[in-house]
């Protein structure tokens, strides 16, 4: 009895991913469709696109997706049909919008600044005269520590 | 009994800390020799004691002592003995006392191979890293005791989440916590700089090796993880840059870059105060993942055991450290006045640009992780960062090294020339281009990554090769080759590092351009084909593991009608834990991986079957060990071997032991 009861349980395990029947006859359109999955977020699962994930939400999703692209929308509408009804909170990409802007530039500014940073402190020991810090007794115990 | 012993232990160690924290540290103040000598035999007895605790609970994890809440929760009887182990670990109560005896670990071993060491320094270094354990004591003891008893005991226990125990991941942990941990031995000896107000050639030297072990640790530990995604997760995605996975490559990040600039304390006395902040930085980031890890601020596919409250005290053990070191830091970084002078052509430039880099990088990682929880409070945005950020923000810092590393790691210190530097890479150009081109033509209308990948691979490896041939100096091959093997290791490992992270770049890229994959339905003794191989789905049967059932399927794969690879995938079933798990069956190869998955029965009859063909797959993981290798034959180096000057001079202590 507990056996089957398990069975019965293994047979209710979620499904996994993309699942056959969901794949589009038309390669183009599901290479199209499999390339959007992969920037949705799964809104109920901790961090997986709806493309790896196997919860039952994510695989609607999929179909929802598919559905709009057969429809003949295009990348852009049929992704934000599904922002529409499920917020921002989906897209794995955050679109520069708004703050956002900040994120995004955020990389390149910081980039920027640190080379200049580093362009200012690397002059600044080019023009620098050597400074010698060490007594002589230093000297030697670092002498000593260096050869051993 | 033996748990009681081991909560004790833990409480004494506890106390021992407390007395390590304070008096080295007036000792070092006051210039008292027998206070500071406090420090040594301490740490030592602290290391046993947390020892014993450590080894108590494992007792009760091993013996299935289900009276024991922390077992209960987290083990079964039926487990295998492997993860019974490894179970000790696999929860929050154990893997805070593991990072713990990691702590005083590290802490022993600055005793024991700290011999010469200025006393000073040393009993400040001591003073500092117990002061960090105190704190950890403190929290273990007080929000996450592992020795709570239970008053009814239960049968049995509740089994540890099989997604952990698999043996990739039973070791992951470890290695990943020797790296965090490691790195408190390098922000010991920062802060213990300040305080003593200098940092020197010397210091760098002994910092060092420090950096390097928790550097080559982090690198297995990570890599470990990323392998453990690939075969686990049943798609074969190796890396999600996931909240947790990102908190662990911060300080990965940063501990390269100190890795490096403390070479130029080393040698060249410059870049000190930079040096002994990147080392502050380095355990703030380790600090800040096991802060992200515990609390579960930021959702992630595997915070396994969270709680804010917990958070809040790690928070406080972070703001208390980092904001002491960074204070510490601007009152004293004037005192470290960099003595070496570089021009802007120079080895010593060429790091401040690894540095910059590497920093940089690190920073966008940062801000892309806790980028959620920004928007959420300070502009009630609820978004996600995944992925598509990362790859897009990211990847151009990893593209840059790559380009700058092989030129970088040949310029002259203190003045070099940028054409004489290069000079001797051309042949390493020519390859890049070559192959470029070569795989440019094989693959035929698709991304610019793949081919982009092996430029930058070919060329750095190609580096790497060439800047260890041009150290063998000048003369006949035979000459040179003799000199190749008498070159110091660190420049042997200088060059595995770097060509692992080439290859690492290479095999992400094509990996990442080539894969193939296919989604059907396959009833059992159908062949098919994919991308040139074929595979056969030859039965699939249901079977009993000690603590699982399984559907196992034989799959088989073929190369124009040869056999090339018998695998068996499975899906398992966790019953106790109620949690599915797959398990791939994948045909390991050098050029590519056949990863097979077998999924759910089909209303019509047949199995949901996948196949993915993974080039170079194993190339990810071959360079990260690469890399860490490197750095072991690094340490072994007879210049960083901190104690061996110890060992001859004898000039503490008479218990000085050789580092090896």
């Amino acid at each position: 009895m507990i056996r089957l009861a398990l069975i019965m349980l293994l047979w209710a395990a979620p499904v996994w991913a993309v699942q056959p029947d969901e794949i589009l006859d038309d390669p183009a359109l599901e290479e199209r469709a499999r390339e959007l999955s992969q920037g949705l977020r799964c809104p109920v699962c901790r961090n997986e696109s709806i493309d790896e994930s196997n919860a039952d939400l994510s695989r609607d999703l999929r179909i929802l997706l598919r559905e709009r692209l057969v429809a003949g929308d295009t990348d852009e509408a049929a992704v934000q049909f599904i922002v529409d009804r499920y917020g921002e909170y989906v897209l794995l990409r955050p679109d520069a919008t708004g703050a956002n802007r900040i994120l995004w530039a955020s990389g390149p500014a910081m980039l920027i600044l640190a080379l200049l940073i580093g362009f200012l402190v690397v002059r600044g020991r080019a023009r620098a005269t050597p400074v010698k810090d060490l007594n002589d007794d230093e000297q030697k115990r670092l002498d000593e520590i260096l050869r051993s | 009994m033996i748990t009681e012993l081991g909560h004790f232990a833990l409480i004494l160690a506890f106390m021992v800390a407390i007395v390590q924290m304070v008096v080295p540290m007036v000792g070092a103040a006051k210039g008292w020799r027998n206070w500071m000598g406090v420090a040594e035999p301490a740490a030592t007895v602290q290391f046993i004691l947390v020892g014993f605790s450590f080894a108590a609970l494992t007792w009760a994890f091993v013996t299935s002592d289900f009276s024991l809440k922390l077992v209960y929760e987290n083990s079964h009887s039926a487990k295998p003995m492997l993860y019974k182990i490894s179970g000790v670990w696999g929860n929050h109560e154990g893997s805070m006392l593991l990072w713990l005896l990691i702590l005083t670990l590290f802490g022993a071993c600055a005793a024991w191979f700290g011999g010469n060491l200025p006393e000073t320094l040393q009993a400040r270094v001591l003073s500092v890293q117990s002061a960090v354990g105190v704190a950890f004591f403190a929290f273990i003891l007080f929000t996450s005791n592992p020795f709570l008893r239970l008053g009814v005991p239960p049968f049995d226990g509740q089994d540890l989440n099989p997604l952990l125990q698999d043996p990739g991941l039973a070791f992951h942990p470890p290695f990943l916590y020797l790296g965090y941990v490691g790195l408190s031995m390098s922000f010991s000896f920062a802060v213990a700089a300040l305080i003593e107000g200098r940092v020197d050639a010397a210091w760098g030297r002994w910092v060092r090796p420090w950096t390097l072990a928790a550097w080559l640790f982090l690198t297995v530990g990570i890599a470990m993880g990323s392998w453990w995604a690939y075969y686990e997760l049943g798609w074969g995605g190796f890396w999600f840059w996931d909240p947790v996975e990102n908190a662990s490559f911060m300080p990965w990040l940063i501990a390269t870059a100190l890795l490096h600039s403390a070479i130029v304390v080393e040698k060249r006395e410059a870049l000190k105060a930079w040096t002994v902040l990147l080392a502050i930085l380095a355990f703030a980031f380790s600090l800040l993942g096991t802060f992200i890890v515990r609390s579960g601020v930021l959702t992630s596919v595997h915070a396994f055991a969270n709680d804010p409250e917990r958070g809040v005290f790690i928070l406080m053990i972070l703001v208390v450290f980092v904001g002491g070191a960074m204070t510490l830091f601007a009152a004293r970084a004037s005192k470290l006045e960099s003595t070496g002078v570089f021009a802007p052509v120079s080895r010593e430039s060429g790091l401040v640009l690894n540095n910059i880099l590497l920093a940089v990088a690190a920073l966008v990682v940062f801000v892309g992780t806790i980028w959620p929880l920004v928007a959420e409070m300070l502009f009630g945005r609820a978004l996600s960062v995944g992925p598509p950020f990362f790859n897009a923000a990211f990847s151009p810092f990893m593209v840059l090294i790559a380009m700058a590393m092989p030129i970088g790691g040949m310029l002259a210190w203190k003045r070099g020339s940028i054409v004489k530097a290069a000079r001797p890479l051309w042949p390493a150009v020519v390859l890049a281009i070559a192959l470029c081109s070569l795989a440019f033509a094989l693959q035929t209308g698709r991304s610019a990554l793949g081919p982009i990948g092996v430029l930058l691979g070919a060329w750095v490896v190609g580096g790497a090769a060439i800047d260890l041939w041009t150290r063998a100096g000048r003369g006949a091959i035979a000459h040179r080759l003799g000199r190749l093997t008498r070159l110091p290791r660190a420049d042997w490992g200088k060059a595995m590092a770097h060509a692992g992270m080439g290859i690492t770049i290479f095999a992400v890229s094509g990996l990442i351009a080539w894969q193939q994959e296919d989604i059907r339905v396959a009833q059992i003794g159908d062949r098919f084909e994919v991308a040139g191989f074929e595979i056969e789905l030859r039965s699939v049967e249901r079977i009993e593991g000690p603590n699982y059932i399984s559907t196992r399927a034989e799959m088989l794969a073929y190369r124009n009608g040869s056999l090339i690879a018998d695998v068996f995938p499975e899906k398992r079933f966790y019953p106790v834990a109620a949690m599915p798990t797959t398990e791939a069956g994948i045909g390991n190869g050098i050029l590519r991986d056949i990863y097979l998955v077998i999924g759910d029965p089909q209303d019509g009859g047949g199995w949901a079957v996948r196949t993915y063909i993974k080039p170079f797959a194993n190339w990810i993981w071959g360079g990260a060990l690469l890399m860490a290798l490197g750095g072991l034959i690094s340490l072994s180096d007879r210049r960083l071997r901190v104690a061996a000057g110890a060992a001859k001079t004898k000039t503490r202590t008479t218990r000085s032991v050789p580092a090896e």
